[in-house]
């Protein structure tokens, strides 16, 4: 029997009552990009991409140019407030190219071929203009695909992840090393940038497989064997690590043979994502989120599906996405539990680390603490079943709904079906007043 | 749907009885007597006494030059339906009446023979000994070698049923001018083959005497001409008047007016295919190089060359010579076509015609239904172009356009609209009135004449027009008795109130020079004649019409209220709310919700309420004032078993009546029939899971008919699937019938049952389980009644027909409705929105519980059909709820 929790067929708080499949992609579908408030833009390893129209599920367009699978996407918004505002991509494949494009005519507007080895990543940085591949390089490009500099090479392996932060640096995770780079201007030129290597940084002690800013000082790293560490964005030293917090070991109610059945994979930290005051980290098929104050972990679902969990996102309403490998998608709330410390803890399906059962082993300092800080868990309040296969990631838009896409080459439109329901209202009104069709009776 | 026999049965009962105390008594002579052997118990669909047929049959006649009227062919082409009717005696009855002015040859003051297009003209014949009952249709055929070039023909659709020829004449008239058309546009091109053919003889003739006169000339030297000189001389001189004369004919056919052909919708051949199918064993010529329509000329291209005979001075004499068969004149091609055409008038016009009216009724509300129709019916059959319209030829035009253009052409367009705009002038020419009868008919028909001359319109105007087309003119002819009439003369004076150009001129001499079509409706019954009783039938329905021609151009759906129009008198307002409380009657809606009329704040659309068409109109009445005869047809299987009006759904009508009795087995046999019918109607798929695939079919074909359409497009019902399903089936298709295996295969399929199971409803044929929500509602309990009476398969489809027609009436209500979706004012919340929106569903329109889900669920998809735009396919969306399920067994 799975320990995932299951919710049933009737969920009264999940809002997504419609669906539209949106079908186009001939391969895995790895990448979804927010374009503008109502456009996205889907790649994957078919190497096409496509514009959608959020709100229609309309295909705007495909375009064509990639030869192999599409390893990054990043939108690049012109920020010049003088003229008007054009959306443009970039993309890279595996064909160790590079192609922007103009997302309101679906045109290639202009293609780059000269790496050495596949871009890997993609960054903007909107406040300088320039943007950012990483590949077995790290390069800086203007606008005009101009390369202004570029790093020597790296490793073989190259960047995996970048991430922008304070005072025109970036950081790159190169294998287990997290690498920071400056950029400054060049002295010779009004338009060159020089990359310099500030720091290196060595202290995950498997590969980084990802990388989040969390704020203006701080952003995180989490690593295939589970470590998260919380770095200064400033002065990059660790402010804190959580090692081991998937371990059941040092969680008093775990069963034993639960820790040995995991292996390093349902241990990697897959994705993360942040708010102000927490990160949420996917590892392996749990959720966990870790408060920033605090420096640990505040809630988790230790299995929260029941395979990988591959990409999650924090919603604006205090609720959390996450999607996985076994096709669905969840939607989680993170709850203040209203109890009395004293009260023993239902263990449910919650496996609260920290609030288990009350266990006669747990620590008094540990205990005391939690009667002082509120208790949150994780509760699941609704799942989206529609996928065949690993969903990759996820979109949200808001009202609009949510768009997940998925390794069976479908792309799914998540809507809210009752406000669906009054905009086709309010159409078909607009629609009755345009065709004369209705007078109001006095 | 509305033509359901058991509802019609009992909804216009009462008024039928107020009716007949209104009316004045008709005197006795034109009443229609009862049915003789009503006592004996026998129905009155049983053959007709007296006609010596079995049934309806299409006659071609030709009035042969050589043997006079002869019958040519019968549609059907079987003895038997003829019987021991006398085709002979008839071909001669129904030739007798050709009225039509085609002069071909010689005109005064013309020096070549002229041809003239004439119209064809059309005729209701009766012949009471025979029992026989004809709508004729007269036309005429070029044939060079015939007697002025033209054979007399005429096509006649014959039936024991005169009240069927006098109700269908309209359709008739238009499905047998297709027909005629095709014969006269194949009869056209044959014909100027033949004149090429002769021209090129003619020309090959010229050339051999020609030829020879130069050999006399030179061979004479004596310097005078002999007699045999003289005679070649002369012989030549006719040849060549006569090749002007038949160059001039092959000008005149081929400037045959084909701007008349493009206007019909109606387009007998395509040429090019025309070209491709037309028999290559048919000679042709080459077009020669005069000019002649283009759309003509490429008919007459590669063909292969023709040898020129030498003509004969002497023609032979005319009963020598075989004359052509109709065949022969025509091309083969169109032959054939027109074959077809008329296979598919009498498939058409088939059993009795109190179905093909309620047939037409039903077919006429489902059009005005655009906004709800593609729901339960079948709308592809909608598409095509209903008879009056097709007549009317107006291709281009939409709707309003053509009424607009009709308005414009009709004299007096209260009575002339309601007739579907058709031009028209009547003539009442009571001929054989026996002395004794008018003095007692004559008071009071003259009475009724003055008195309420408003009803009196409507009611000629009711008979018209299930008898007439534009630019004709109606006569009303006792033929057998004429001669007094003399006195019949002061109601005729105040009969013809309708203003025509034709109604001044004199009524028998100068009918015969009018090349205008004439519909002549000769009885040779003295009962039966004048006044037929469909006139009684559709007198009811006078006052309740004519507001609706008023506003017969506001067609659309439109919410304006129809008083604004500034006609908001009384009448108008009476009339809106018998229309609406019709409805209501139909909807089963207006008693529940009495205060229903005043929520609504838009007026419905007038297509919506009351029927706009002159063919429900016309007919809507009698088919109320006949009922009980379609209850009583519905339940006794006479030998005129009803079939389609409409030949294209006869397969679905058989498809029907299979599922009308799966169905019937369905929810008697299975115990939670209703939560299965709930998830079909809800938009829930429903899997039919079963080894056999014969019996999940029949469950599939069962439970199709509760399947709404998501678009005009095929039913979303897939019979048969044996691979796993997927989220993109579910958008597809509502019910699906699903292999179950117990290979490795078999287990995807069922993995995947599970996993999509919230979308799904599980009925599983082979342990008789459903696994689907609950259903606590009414409306399917009504629909499905397992203890229902219904006993024939297609009687239940009706059934259900009436009640997803109520279904869709409530969702379309509340689809329409402003104030259930939107906020009245900006600042009102959403949440008391949601609440008006809810009590409507429940207080208005009266559902319980799940219903409400039904219409919901039908009001998306009729939101969906009408803001989507057209060609544009829309992506296909799945709705669904997270609703627990439960687990059925039997």
């Amino acid at each position: 029997k799975s320990s995932v929790q299951t919710i049933g067929e009737e969920q009264i708080q999940n809002p997504y009552t419609e669906l539209l499949v949106l079908k186009g992609h001939q391969d895995i579908v790895r990448f979804l990009v927010q374009i503008d408030d109502c456009r996205f833009a889907s790649a994957g390893d078919d190497g096409i991409v496509f514009l959608w129209n959020a709100q229609t599920g309309e295909k705007l367009f495909e375009l064509h140019g990639h030869t192999h699978k599409i390893t990054a996407i990043a939108p690049f918004s012109s920020s010049d407030v003088s003229e008007e505002k054009t959306h443009l991509i970039i993309t890279a494949s595996a064909d160790r190219t590079v192609i922007v494009w103009d997302c309101t005519s679906g045109r290639q507007v202009q293609k780059v071929s000269c790496f050495h080895s596949t871009v890997k990543c993609l960054t903007v940085l909107q406040r300088l203009d320039v943007w950012l591949s990483g590949g077995s390089d790290l390069c800086v490009w203007n606008r005009k695909l101009d390369l202004l500099c570029k790093t020597s090479h790296l490793t073989d392996a190259g960047i995996s992840a970048l991430v922008e932060l304070p005072k025109n640096c970036v950081a790159a995770a190169v294998g287990k090393e997290l690498i920071i780079f400056r950029l400054s201007a060049s002295n010779n030129g009004s338009e060159g940038w020089n990359v310099l290597e500030v720091k290196r940084l060595v202290d995950h002690q498997d590969n980084i497989l990802s990388l989040v800013s969390v704020n203006d000082l701080t952003f995180a790293t989490g690593s295939h064997v589970g470590e998260l560490i919380v770095w200064d964005a400033l002065d990059w030293t660790k402010q804190a690590s959580e090692c081991n917090f998937w371990d059941s070991s040092v969680h008093p109610d775990v069963q034993p043979e639960i820790k040995l059945s995991q292996s390093p994979n349902e241990t990697s930290v897959q994705h993360l994502a942040s708010d102000e005051e927490c990160v949420f980290a996917a590892v392996g098929k749990g959720i966990y989120v870790y408060n920033l104050q605090m420096k640990r972990v505040i809630a988790c679902q230790r299995t929260a599906h029941d395979s990988s969990v591959l990409h999650i996102e924090k919603l604006p309403n205090r609720q959390l996405i996450s999607c996985s490998e076994d096709g669905s998608v969840r939607i989680w709330e993170l709850r203040e539990k209203q109890q009395l410390p004293a009260e023993p803890v239902p263990t449910g399906f919650f496996n609260m680390w920290g609030f288990g059962r009350a266990n006669k082993q747990a620590n008094q300092a540990a205990k005391k603490m939690q009667e002082n800080t509120p208790m949150y868990f994780l509760e699941l309040v609704g799942d989206l079943i529609g996928h065949s296969s690993a969903v990759q990631m996820f979109l949200y838009f808001g009202e609009l709904g949510l768009a997940t896409c998925s390794a069976d080459h479908l792309i799914i439109l998540w809507k809210d079906g009752e406000r669906e329901s009054s905009l086709r209202s309010l159409t078909l009104f607009q629609k009755l007043a345009h065709n004369g069709d209705l007078q109001l009776k006095l | 749907m509305i033509s359901a026999p058991d509802v019609v049965a009992f909804t216009r009962e009462e008024e039928l009885e107020d009716d007949l105390y209104r009316e004045p008594p008709l005197p006795e002579e034109y009443s229609v007597p009862l049915f003789p052997f009503a006592g004996q118990g026998a129905n009155p669909w049983a053959k007709v006494a007296g006609s010596k047929f079995t049934r309806d049959f299409i006659l071609i006649s030709e009035f042969s030059e050589q043997v006079g009227p002869q019958p040519l062919l019968t549609i059907p082409d079987d003895a038997k339906v003829s019987g021991t009717f006398d085709l002979n005696y008839f071909s001669l009855r129904i030739m007798s009446v050709d009225y039509q002015a085609s002069f071909v040859g010689h005109p005064p003051g013309s020096a070549y023979p002229k041809l003239n297009f004439v119209e064809d003209s059309k005729v209701v014949l009766g012949d009471s000994k025979e029992g026989a009952f004809a709508y004729v249709h007269h036309l005429t055929l070029y044939d060079l070698e015939a007697r002025g070039f033209v054979r007399p023909f005429c096509m006649a659709y014959i039936s024991a049923d005169e009240h069927k020829i006098m109700q269908q004449f309209q359709e008739l008239s238009t499905e047998f001018s297709k027909a005629s058309e095709c014969l006269k546009t194949g009869n056209r091109k044959a014909f100027a083959n033949e004149l090429e053919k002769k021209l090129k003889d003619l020309d090959y003739t010229r050339t051999v005497l020609h030829n020879e006169t130069e050999v006399q000339k030179k061979a004479n030297d004596k310097g005078y001409y002999t007699t045999q000189a003289i005679e070649k001389a002369n012989e030549l001189a006719s040849v060549e008047k006569l090749i002007i004369e038949h160059q001039d004919l092959l000008r005149q056919i081929r400037s045959y007016p084909y701007r008349k052909l493009k206007e019909s919708e109606f387009h007998p051949y395509e040429p090019e295919c025309a070209l491709d199918r037309a028999d290559p064993g048919c000679d042709q010529h080459p077009a020669p190089s005069d000019p002649a329509e283009p759309g003509e000329t490429h008919l007459y291209t590669h063909i292969p060359s023709y040898t020129p005979k030498l003509i004969k001075a002497k023609s032979a004499k005319c009963f020598d010579k075989k004359l052509k068969t109709l065949e022969e004149l025509c091309d083969v091609y169109f032959f054939t076509q027109t074959l077809d055409q008329l296979h598919h008038i009498e498939r058409t016009f088939r059993g009795d015609v109190c179905y093909l009216l309620t047939e037409q009724i039903s077919r006429a509300l489902l059009k005005q239904q655009s906004v709800t129709n593609f729901l339960f019916e079948d709308v592809s059959f909608l598409d095509e172009k209903p008879p009056e319209k097709q007549y009317r030829g107006c291709q281009g035009l939409d709707q309003d356009a053509m009424d607009g253009k009709c308005l414009e052409e009709s004299l007096t367009p209260k009575v002339v609209i309601s007739l579907g705009s058709y031009k028209s002038s009547v003539e009442c020419v009571p001929i054989k009135m026996e002395q004794e009868m008018e003095d007692s008919e004559e008071p009071k028909m003259s009475e009724s004449v003055t008195s309420e001359p408003q009803e009196n319109l409507d009611y000629l105007d009711a008979d018209i027009k299930g008898s007439i087309s534009s630019g004709e003119s109606i006569e009303v002819l006792g033929t057998e008795k004429s001669g007094s009439g003399l006195t019949k003369s002061e109601s005729q004076a105040s009969l013809p109130v309708i203003p025509s150009p034709q109604a001044g001129r004199s009524k028998v001499g100068s009918r015969r020079t009018v090349s205008e079509d004439s519909i002549e409706v000769l009885s040779t019954c003295p009962s039966e004649s004048l006044i037929p009783e469909d006139f009684k039938a559709s007198y009811p329905s006078a006052i309740n019409e004519e507001p609706y021609v008023d506003n017969d151009d506001e067609r659309g759906l439109r919410f304006a209220p129809r008083l604004s129009a500034g006609v908001a008198d009384e009448q108008d307002d009476i009339s809106k709310q018998e229309s609406l409380v019709q409805v209501d009657a139909a909807c089963c809606i207006g008693k529940e919700s009495p205060n229903f009329l005043e929520l609504l704040p838009y007026e419905l659309d007038s297509r919506y309420l009351s029927g706009s068409r002159e063919v429900s109109k016309s007919s809507l009445d009698e088919c109320s004032d006949s009922t009980s005869y379609i209850s009583s047809a519905a339940s006794t299987c006479s030998d005129r078993t009803p079939s389609p009006a409409h030949p294209a759904c006869q397969a679905t009508e058989r498809h029907r009546k299979r599922a009308g009795q799966n169905a019937l087995r369905f929810i008697r046999q299975y115990p939670f029939a209703h939560p299965a019918i709930y998830s079909l109607l809800s938009g829930r798929t429903l899997v039919v899971l079963g080894e056999d695939e014969a019996m999940v079919k029949k469950l599939v074909t069962a439970l199709s008919i509760f399947v709404p359409n998501c678009g005009v497009y095929a039913k979303p019902v897939k019979h048969w699937v044996t691979s796993p399903l997927h989220l993109v089936d579910f958008q597809k298709w509502k019910l699906i019938g699903l292999q179950r295996t117990v290979s490795p295969a078999g287990v995807n399929v069922l993995h995947a049952l599970s996993r999509y199971s919230r979308y799904l409803s599980i009925l599983d044929a082979d342990s008789k389980t459903l696994r689907c929500p609950l259903y606590k509602g009414t409306v399917v309990a009504r629909l499905a009644d397992h203890r229902t009476q219904i006993k024939r398969g297609s009687t239940y489809y009706m059934h259900v027909q009436s009640i997803l027609t109520q279904l869709c009436s409530k969702a379309f209500l509340f689809t329409f409705c402003h104030h259930l979706h939107l906020p009245i004012s900006e600042r009102e919340p959403e949440e008391s929105v949601v609440n008006r929106r809810m009590n409507f569903l429940k207080l208005q329109l009266g559902l319980a519980n799940e219903d409400v889900k039904i219409v919901q669920y039908l009001a998306e998809l009729l939101k969906l059909h009408y803001i989507q735009e057209p060609g544009q396919g829309g992506n296909p969306l799945l709705r669904f709820d997270y609703v627990p399920s439960f687990l059925y067994k039997i």
